[in-house]
């Protein structure tokens, strides 16, 4: 019997026959921690393996990047905490400059195709853009993985989609994304490895590919695989829990409404919503082509007087090629507020939360009730949330 | 007594329409304002501080309590402390048609007893479970118990490796017997 792109991979780990279903000791390429679980992995660490070393400080990390710098003594005493730790280790820290550690991973080369990484992300799957295995872990499997290099794991069972036909021009790939947060809802593909398929996904650029990855957290599933024009791809006979096809011809932009990311309706729906601030940014739209394609809606126009645009890059690197291609620029002019790297706008971290009434679009992933405050949040992609900035209510460009 | 029989009574997450709550996720059990914590005993209080209707959840529940919540349970992040809360309160086990796969593996990696229940909707609909009911169950047959009402029902018993940690009380003790 053929293989699954998540049966090869475990199985390139593991001693054990790793067909879905079964339980198996995967090695680990990568084991790492964030300013958030870590501490707590820091401390499990040393309280059951003393001072003992870390099985390959090598292959262990640490990535700040949920309050970066540190907004509170808490997060400055974990942050140093780690720092300790990993001095005394000589175990790598991509500090606080540095930004979203999935993709500083993915930067680095250190998530690689057909790799295993783990980490107290649970974005961490997001990696399936670029053909590795991520998986988020608690701290209690961070530490041990830690010590170990390694973990057990259920072989999870791969469902196949396959999107026909082509969307509209006017959808971005977080379109195409929470079109699928709808569809696959939170039990089509739950606790399983989705393999997707069609030219809709088969053309999307690495931004695009990590963008319906990172998702796929929110569908309930393990994680996502795109196998087309990728690194990695299933045989020819492998099998499959099932099969699900869905036709996105002329798919339109769309919007997530409150209270969850599956509740989806078409930008048209919600055109005239009152908003009071917008946000770009996140694992999820965090790279430089989606800054571009908000700074080209921005150019010429001033976000709305009473409205305020956080825009938060994902990497140091994004940062970067946004200074570079002007594109910092745009944004500033435009009036949006621009800040480092990293994971704010999603969690408290270093980017603000929304207040009561206040009502917010961003292009992050989660928009659960009191996730970033206690306002409403509205998910759509870059030239959505750029554009209901000018306007002041959500638009999309069409409507400037 | 035997480690895999348990008892406890039924706390049973309903909404104000009275159906069981469904995705309830990692901030709506312990939200991102608190992760800085890492001490155990202080995670309690903040326990479905961010879930409607249950935020007095603390102040009310006893030690041994099973919740009973609706599928996809501990949708979300990938924080520990939300099992760690529960543990904090001495929660004894929480039963639900589905986990999310991270928050399955954290509780089963410490030790802290989550379990798959079946036709649970039927249960809730038929008063089989209500809350208060004394539930009797055993991790390792399946076999479930309401002792208040003398009747029996199923859950899914615990995967051998979920059941060899939770014996040896949690993957660090379980990673020291197999090496």
């Amino acid at each position: 019997m053929g293989r699954t792109i998540i049966e090869k991979i475990i199985q390139a780990h593991s001693r054990d026959d790793a067909a879905a279903g079964r339980i198996v000791w995967m090695d680990l390429d990568v084991r790492s921690a964030r300013d958030f679980g870590g501490p707590n992995v820091v401390k499990n660490f040393e309280q059951e393996y003393g001072g003992a070393a870390p099985a390959d400080p090598r292959k262990t990390f640490f990535t700040f990047d949920l309050c970066a710098p540190a907004c509170s003594l808490k997060y400055a005493d974990n942050q140093q905490a780690c720092r300790d730790f990993a001095r005394k280790h000589g175990i790598e820290v991509f500090d606080v400059d540095r930004g979203v550690g999935t993709h500083v991973m993915i930067e680095e080369g250190l998530a690689r195709p057909s790799g295993t990484v783990v980490g107290t992300d649970s974005h961490m799957n997001i990696l399936g853009a670029v053909g590795c295995f991520g998986q988020g872990m608690g701290d209690v499997d961070i530490a041990f993985a830690f010590k170990t290099g390694r973990t057990w794991f259920e072989v999870p069972e791969s469902v196949k989609v396959v999107l026909k036909g082509r969307p509209s021009a006017a959808a971005e790939a977080k379109d195409l994304t929470l079109f699928l947060c709808r569809e696959l809802g939170t039990k089509k593909i739950a606790l399983r490895s989705a393999e997707f398929y069609g030219e809709a996904v088969r053309n999307l650029a690495l931004s695009g590919r990590i963008t319906l990855c990172s998702m796929i957290t929110e569908m309930a599933g393990i994680i996502g695989f795109i196998p087309e024009n990728g690194p990695i791809v299933a045989d020819g006979d492998a099998a499959y829990a099932d099969f699900i096809e869905l036709d996105i011809d002329g798919l339109p932009p769309q919007i997530a409404v409150p209270p969850s990311p599956n509740t989806v309706r078409p930008l048209a729906d919600l055109r005239g919503t009152r908003i009071d601030s917008g946000f770009i940014g996140s694992c999820t739209n965090g790279r430089t082509e989606d800054f571009a394609r908000a700074a080209e809606i921005l150019k010429g126009h001033k976000v709305k007087k009473r409205v305020m645009l956080k825009i938060v890059p994902a990497t140091r690197r994004v940062y970067e090629e946004m200074l570079e291609r002007g594109i910092l620029e745009t944004l500033f002019q435009s009036g949006a507020i621009v800040v480092n790297p990293g994971c704010g706008g999603c969690a408290e971290g270093h980017v603000g939360l929304t207040g009561k009434g206040e009502t917010q679009i961003s292009t992050g992933n989660r928009n659960f009730p009191g996730k970033q405050g206690k306002g409403q949040t509205y998910l759509a992609g870059p030239a959505v949330v750029a554009a209901s900035c000018v306007a002041g209510e959500i638009a999309g460009p069409e409507d400037l | 007594m035997d480690k895999d029989i348990r008892q406890g009574r039924a706390v049973v997450l309903l909404n104000e329409h009275g159906k069981i709550i469904e995705d309830i996720d990692t901030d709506q059990i312990f939200h991102n304002a608190h992760l800085h914590i890492t001490d155990i005993a202080q995670m309690g209080p903040y326990a479905f501080g961010n879930l409607e209707g249950w935020k007095d959840f603390p102040k009310n529940c006893g030690e041994g309590d099973i919740l009973i919540a609706g599928r996809n349970f501990g949708a979300g992040s990938s924080r520990q402390q939300a099992v760690d809360c529960f543990t904090a309160l001495k929660v004894g086990a929480i039963f639900a048609p589905s986990f999310s796969a991270i928050y399955f593996r954290n509780a089963v990696n410490s030790g802290f007893p989550v379990l798959k229940i079946h036709d649970l909707e039927a249960l809730i609909a038929g008063k089989g479970i209500v809350t208060d009911d004394v539930i009797r169950f055993d991790v390792r047959s399946g076999r479930a118990e309401n002792v208040t009402r003398g009747t029996a029902f199923k859950i899914e018993p615990m995967s051998p490796v979920q059941h060899d940690i939770f014996v040896a009380g949690d993957l660090f003790k379980y990673g020291k017997r197999i090496k």
